[in-house]
């Protein structure tokens, strides 16, 4: 029997694996890209605004950018990002990456009310419980297409 | 100014998720990862990296980024961030026509859901 994609039906134990795998790539995601984020704004913060779009300026603000660790540790969370992005969508569908990564933003929001003493309105709040309820929908579904649980 | 901020907008919305699907259907060509050990991994990316979609994909996702920049420069980041949540439909959609995904109820509700969620958290930002 062949499943609406053209995919033979995999056993159950393979489904659990091919489940599991899925679920961690994307875990790794949800957490490197708000992290990154967070880095990115506390490196640029040190850096400053750029005040000039003169060449030698621009140069100079982006060797500055440079030096600072905390961009440097950005980029590769968000190198650790991209690499688990590639490698889910090997398998998974791009349905249900695209929408399960979304938790990021609530991370993102989670993580700026601990680290940087941000303020959660009840909306963002509101926000975060639906990305939550949104992804549970789609987490129930298979991550390869046409195979429901 | 308005018609630069709607073709930065449709760009955003069209190359940024248009690549990631081209991304998407390097990554499904060159068959699933199934060895996550660095030099295996390093590997897999090379092969996709002479996949022709992960060339479209890229320079479309750059597209989108620039149209992103372009648009933050005339546009404010309250009115930018929420506008773009339309991407989540945009995938579904793509996914279901360009991929040949099957997007379920229960994953469009989903999509649904998570687009208004991630609405309402840039709003909430105040």
């Amino acid at each position: 029997m062949v499943d609406p994609s053209g995919n033979a039906p995999k056993p159950p134990r393979s489904r659990f694996r091919l489940k599991l795998k899925t679920y961690i790539f994307i875990a790794l995601m949800v957490v490197l890209n708000p992290i990154s984020n967070i880095l990115l704004k506390k490196g640029m913060d040190q850096v400053g605004p750029m005040v000039s779009w003169a060449p030698s300026r621009v140069v100079q603000f982006f060797v500055h950018a440079f030096s600072v660790g905390a961009i440097w540790l950005a980029i590769a969370c968000l190198l650790g990002f991209f690499v688990s992005y590639l490698l889910v969508l090997s398998w998974a569908d791009y349905t249900f990456v695209q929408p399960s990564a979304a938790l990021s933003n609530g991370l993102t929001a989670v993580l700026a009310l601990l680290i940087l003493h941000e303020f959660i309105s009840p909306v963002r709040w509101l926000g975060i419980a639906c990305i939550c309820g949104g992804v549970f929908f789609v987490g129930r579904t298979h991550p390869q297409a046409g195979m429901q649980l | 100014m308005i018609v630069t901020g709607v073709i930065f907008y449709l760009f955003i919305l069209l190359s940024g998720t248009g690549g990631e699907m081209c991304v998407s259907r390097a990554m499904k060509s060159i068959g699933e990862v199934t060895d996550f050990r660095p030099r295996s991994i390093a590997r897999a990316i090379g092969r996709a990296m002479k996949v022709p979609w992960m060339w479209i994909g890229i320079a479309l996702m750059a597209l989108g980024f620039f149209s992103l920049m372009g648009l933050l420069s005339m546009a404010n980041v309250s009115f930018v961030y929420p506008a773009s949540a339309l991407s989540y439909v945009v995938g579904a959609i793509g996914g279901k026509f360009f991929l040949g995904e099957t997007v379920s109820k229960e994953r469009w509700a989903g999509v649904l859901l998570v687009t208004l969620g991630v609405l309402l958290v840039v709003v909430g930002r105040g």
